[in-house]
């Protein structure tokens, strides 16, 4: 069993849900609701990861971060250090990588919010941040903690884009499911049930962490201090 | 914000102008006197609920203009254009958009961010009370029928103390029985709030039962407005006859 490794892809996932998920709240919003043209081809952006094969994407960051790359030079003058191959380049891959599943279960759940129930908001005399503060987002809470909860697990489970960008460096870009792949190489078969079981595990705790959540807002009628 | 939190209601002539050529249309010029009930009656779909959302400041007109007494609301020409939330109107929509997550007593004391936050509570009970359903302030919307429903909405609206109170299809979603006590409240609301009062309906025996003035619209346009027995008498014009319903002709024609 690699600790290290799943202690790198547990952090991954943290990292990940914590900074995705509050950008996917305004992003989803703002496709739930705008009228901007050129929504529709943001809307087809967001999908992109989806249909990519997490190498593809793996790749172009990869060429884009390179140290050899402009782009690659300025960020590695302002982190002190590259971003490929290092545990900052991965949490990069990881968030492009699960943008999908962070905006879509946000945008669908503003989206389920009728129009109505916003007006009436504005006309009880709610500011607009007030009425996103104390209505929309309480409605929408089940669709955040769903993304919040897909980006967790499917972060556990990103494979391509991760090893592309972070390689297989122990403690520093080897997580879980690279650490699966590379003892299945090795033919190292019980270390790798071993892993796969935890990863079993973690998955099914996100799946319950989810319809938990979901249930419990809807018992409680999702009641909350005024 | 001219709007001072704890104000109490000030009592305007509520003027009305409003003009735009798009996709719905809209001209339409009227005023309303405090304690009045102007009813808007039209067919479905001729626009008149987006003049009550523009009233309200829920869409923006191309053109025209909204003031109460001396505060303008909405003026196209000097680019005046209110926040819903400084209008302070009272809106009931046709559809009750109760927020579902709130408690009955939360959904009419949300209403009241110009109230201290302590009193909120037992201010909102006593709106349920005036209503009629006091004892269901610990309920959910979706635990309610569709009369309580419209009741509660009612309740909101009354919470804001509102300057104008605007009442869209009150009585459409709510089944026929709840809807003559429904009516009989709203009545006894409208009676005593003293501010203007805006009925949207499409039915003009709920009109006349509200509104001594009625203002016709059809496609967005207001075409007559005055006395609603004097337009019953004698309707100016074959669609005023047809929205009126006076019209002579059996309906099973078309």
């Amino acid at each position: 069993m690699d600790w290290p490794a799943l202690k790198l892809s547990l952090s991954l996932a943290f990292w990940t849900s914590v900074l995705l998920v509050p950008l996917a709240v305004i992003a989803g919003r703002w496709l739930a609701y705008s009228h901007a043209r050129g929504k529709s081809l943001l809307e087809a952006l967001v999908l992109m990861p989806l249909v990519l094969p997490p190498t593809v994407l793996g790749f172009y960051l990869l060429a884009a971060f390179a140290p050899s790359s402009s782009l690659g030079r300025a960020v590695a003058l302002v982190l002190g250090e590259p971003l490929v191959f290092s545990f900052s380049g991965i949490l990069v891959a990881s968030l492009i990588a699960n943008i999908p599943f962070a905006v879509q279960p946000v945008a669908r759940a503003f989206e389920a919010i009728p129009e109505n129930v916003r007006e009436a908001g504005y006309v009880s005399g709610l500011s607009r941040a007030e009425t996103f503060r104390m209505i929309e987002l309480p409605l929408a809470w089940p669709g955040v903690v769903t993304a919040l909860a897909l980006v967790f697990a499917h972060t556990l489970g990103e494979f391509g884009a991760v090893l592309m960008m972070g390689g297989n460096i122990p403690g520093e870009t080897r997580t879980l499911s690279i650490a699966i792949y590379d003892s299945m190489q090795g033919f190292k078969y019980s270390d790798a049930a071993v892993m796969s079981a935890v990863m079993v595990t973690i998955a099914a705790l996100a799946i319950a962490a989810i319809l938990f959540a979901s249930r419990r807002h809807a018992a409680l009628g999702m009641e909350r201090r005024l | 914000m001219t709007d001072t939190p704890g104000s109490p209601a000030r009592p305007g002539l509520l003027r009305v102008k409003l003009a735009q050529k798009t996709a719905v249309p809209l001209d339409a010029a009227f005023d309303v006197a405090p304690g009045e009930v102007v009813a808007l009656l039209g067919a479905s779909g001729s626009g008149k609920t987006t003049m009550l959302k523009a009233i309200a400041g829920l869409v923006t007109p191309q053109l025209g203009r909204v003031s109460l007494g001396d505060d303008v609301w909405f003026d196209s020409a000097k680019a005046i254009n209110r926040r819903p939330e400084a209008r302070r109107v009272g809106f009931v929509f046709q559809d009750y958009a109760l927020f579902p997550h709130l408690s009955v007593r939360n959904n009419v004391a949300i209403a009241m961010r110009h109230v201290a936050a302590v009193e909120r509570a037992e201010r909102a009970d006593g709106l349920l009370r005036q209503v009629g359903i006091e004892p269901l302030g610990d309920r959910f919307p979706r635990q309610l029928s569709g009369g309580e429903r419209q009741r509660v909405a009612l309740a909101r609206a009354l919470a804001r103390e509102p300057n104008v109170l605007l009442l869209d299809e009150p009585f459409s979603a709510v089944d026929r029985p709840a809807r003559e006590r429904l009516k009989r409240e709203i009545q006894a609301v409208a009676a005593n709030i003293g501010v203007p009062v805006i009925l949207v309906t499409h039915d003009i025996d709920e009109a006349v039962a509200l509104a001594r003035r009625l203002v016709i619209i059809d496609r967005g346009t207001m075409i007559a407005h005055g006395l609603a027995a004097e337009l019953m008498a004698a309707p100016q014009g074959s669609r005023v006859s047809d929205i009126i319903g006076t019209n002579p002709l059996p309906l099973a024609t078309t």
